[in-house]
């Protein structure tokens, strides 16, 4: 077999400017996906983690229905405090579990006095919320640019900034916010503005802040209801198998008709940049198949030009004796090697290429937000299965000129000028 | 038995429209330790009886039994498995394998095809390349050796593994004269030290006069009363 290997090597040598071609298509090809991989891969990490991190939180829990009919943010699917109670005791038993914080959602009118607007809240209890949505206050512009740790109090409303651009607002300004409960009174509260929000992406665009405490009095609720509880887990990489758990945990819970009390879902239920990233994985896979497509093309190329140009040496090793397999094994092994050269100096160029990127940080901007920093990076899974991929085509391109060298009659490849 | 015996062999090629009669009706003994010849014009059918003798080709009708095997009904693999085992085999443009070194190409029927030991192997590629004169030479690459070496690779490859018989289609074309004087010279030496039987081919009157039995070629009609110088 050494011997195989060894001549094979020998082989891909004595055509050397042929290998060398050849070998560097598939490296380019290599290092273009792995690049592609790394920055499509490190943006798309960077927009989820500002999707789950600033608003929306890695995963959320309501009463059954309620992300259905979210866009008219019913009061009427809020859990109750005993369910909240119940979800909680699920919560903290999960030893993956970092943090959740409950939230009331509620559509409402703000006013600065001379003109209305209707304006989506997020009530929320700012400790919690905080430890849910750590970047939550990386987008807030506080009074005197002071970052406040409880970044909204009982009696202080965060504004979205189009919001507070069109109706003249500031951090200071007072505002009344009124709204209607799920019973159809309406109740009003002045407010501060105590920051002004600058939008992501989505309808919270429109979105504000207000103490959740705020929320139940504005609501004249009797009980302390949430509409939802945000969830964040240690590990953000074990999600699906987190949101499998609580899954099946919350199912056991029925109501009078058999069906679920609770509904959970991932972020990816409900961002719309879930369409984005999946577009993202679907390019990262196109690129995967071009790269497949220029081994197996160079690669097929490389092996039928090497058997054509070498019939007369096929020709003798047969008649002295060399087996089929073995006159097969000899181009298979020429194809894995050129394949495994490519890939291993496509690997080690990629590395140096993700490394290059991250000294010279590349900065981007998305919808509204600016200087975003890329950080590509390529896990050693990905250039496993790369370099398996590069192998498996390569030894597969070489199969039909193998084969065909193997099946040579010895008096006709002898005869060959 | 004799090592080759050829029974009423005939051998039809078609080319386009047109069969063609390469061999017709040749009959024929080599015996063991022979230094043979086949001669005769270009076209007189030598090169085809050295295939069917080196089961490279088969009769269109006839039998052919080189070393007591019925080589004309073994399949593929067989026929490699013999050729590898019985038989050796020089060619006019010496096909040496380019990659490999002197010694390398002597080596390589013991690994790729005999695959004994490295000590064994070694031992049997220095006795040939002593032999044949070209010990010097062995880490020198086929591009590095005039005509008249690469025949001397070619038959120590030919004879490390022991064959009973090597067969040689015009060993010497290839060569100057006094070079194709010597491979003969060498190679009926070799038969004297080893014991193989030699059969090679020629269109050379000085070449076939060194042989000890001469087979003579017509139209693929063998001459008779021709054998046995």
């Amino acid at each position: 077999m050494n011997k195989i290997f060894k001549m094979a090597i020998l082989n891909l040598m004595r055509y050397k400017r042929r290998t060398l071609l050849t070998a560097l298509l598939i490296t380019v090809g290599i290092l273009t996906v792995i690049l592609f991989s790394g920055l499509a891969g490190s943006f798309k990490e960077m927009m989820i983690g500002q999707i789950t991190d600033s608003n929306l939180a890695q995963m959320q829990i309501h009463k059954k229905g309620y992300v259905s009919s979210i866009d008219s943010m019913p009061l009427n699917l809020n859990l109750s405090p005993e369910e909240y109670k119940t979800i909680e005791k699920i919560l903290q038993d999960n030893p993956y579990m970092e943090a959740y914080a409950p939230r009331i959602k509620l559509s409402t009118m703000l006013s600065n006095y001379s003109e209305t607007t209707n304006i989506r809240l997020n009530a929320v209890d700012p400790e919690k919320e905080t430890m849910v949505c750590p970047d939550v206050t990386n987008r807030m512009i506080f009074k005197n640019n002071v970052v406040k740790k409880i970044f909204v109090k009982p009696g202080e409303i965060i504004i979205p900034k189009n919001l507070a651009k069109g109706m003249k607002l500031k951090a200071g300004s007072p505002v009344v916010i009124v709204a209607q409960n799920k019973d159809g009174s309406i109740n009003g509260l002045n407010f501060t503005v105590a920051a002004i929000i600058e939008s992501v992406l989505g309808p919270q665009g429109k979105e504000g802040y207000i103490h959740i405490n705020d929320a139940r009095t504005l609501l004249r609720m009797e009980k302390p209801e949430v509409t939802e509880i945000a969830i964040r887990i240690k590990n953000f990489n074990r999600l699906n198998a987190v949101y499998a758990d609580l899954s099946s945990s919350l199912l056991k819970f029925k109501n009078k008709k058999g069906g679920p009390i609770f509904e959970i879902h991932t972020w990816e239920k409900l961002s719309p940049f879930v369409n984005i990233a999946k577009m993202i994985d679907m390019m990262t896979i196109s690129m995967k198949f071009i790269m497949i497509a220029i081994v197996l093309i160079s690669i097929l190329n490389v092996m039928i030009m090497s058997v054509y140009e070498r019939i007369r040496e096929i020709g003798t090793m047969i008649a002295i004796g060399t087996s089929p397999g073995k006159i097969m094994g000899l181009f298979l092994s020429e194809g894995f090697f050129l394949g495994l050269i490519s890939g291993l100096a496509g690997n080690v160029i990629g590395i140096a290429g993700i490394y290059l990127l991250n000294i010279f940080k590349i900065r981007f901007s998305f919808g509204r937000m600016d200087n975003m920093l890329l950080s590509p990076s390529i896990n050693i899974n990905e250039l496993f299965w790369l370099t398996a991929i590069v192998l498996v085509v390569s030894v597969f391109a070489t199969l039909q000129p193998a084969y065909k060298a193997s099946k040579m009659e010895p008096v006709d490849a002898l005869r060959h000028v | 038995m004799a090592l080759v015996q050829i029974e009423n062999v005939s051998k039809t090629y078609q080319m386009g429209e047109v069969p063609v009669k390469a061999l017709q009706n040749v009959s024929l003994s080599i015996e063991e330790a022979s230094f043979v010849s086949f001669v005769g014009p270009s076209g007189s059918g030598k090169t085809t009886i050295l295939n069917m003798i080196g089961c490279l080709d088969k009769p269109t009708v006839g039998d052919v039994f080189v070393a007591g095997e019925h080589v004309n009904l073994l399949n593929r693999k067989q026929s490699a498995v013999f050729r590898g085992s019985a038989l050796g085999f020089i060619f006019q443009s010496f096909n040496l394998l380019p990659v490999l070194t002197t010694y390398e190409n002597i080596e390589y029927p013991l690994v790729m095809i005999k695959n004994i030991s490295q000590s064994i192997r070694s031992k049997a590629v220095l006795k040939v390349l002593k032999s044949v004169g070209m010990l010097e030479q062995k880490d020198k690459f086929p591009d590095q050796l005039s005509g008249g070496q690469k025949q001397r690779v070619a038959i120590a490859r030919a004879l490390v593994t022991q064959p009973k018989l090597v067969l040689a289609d015009e060993p010497t074309a290839n060569l100057d004269k006094k070079s194709a004087v010597n491979i003969i010279q060498l190679m009926r030496s070799m038969r004297d030290e080893f014991g193989t039987t030699f059969i090679f081919s020629t269109h050379d009157p000085k070449i076939m006069k060194e042989a000890e039995v001469i087979f003579t070629l017509e139209d693929g009609m063998l001459l008779p009363g021709e054998e046995n110088k």
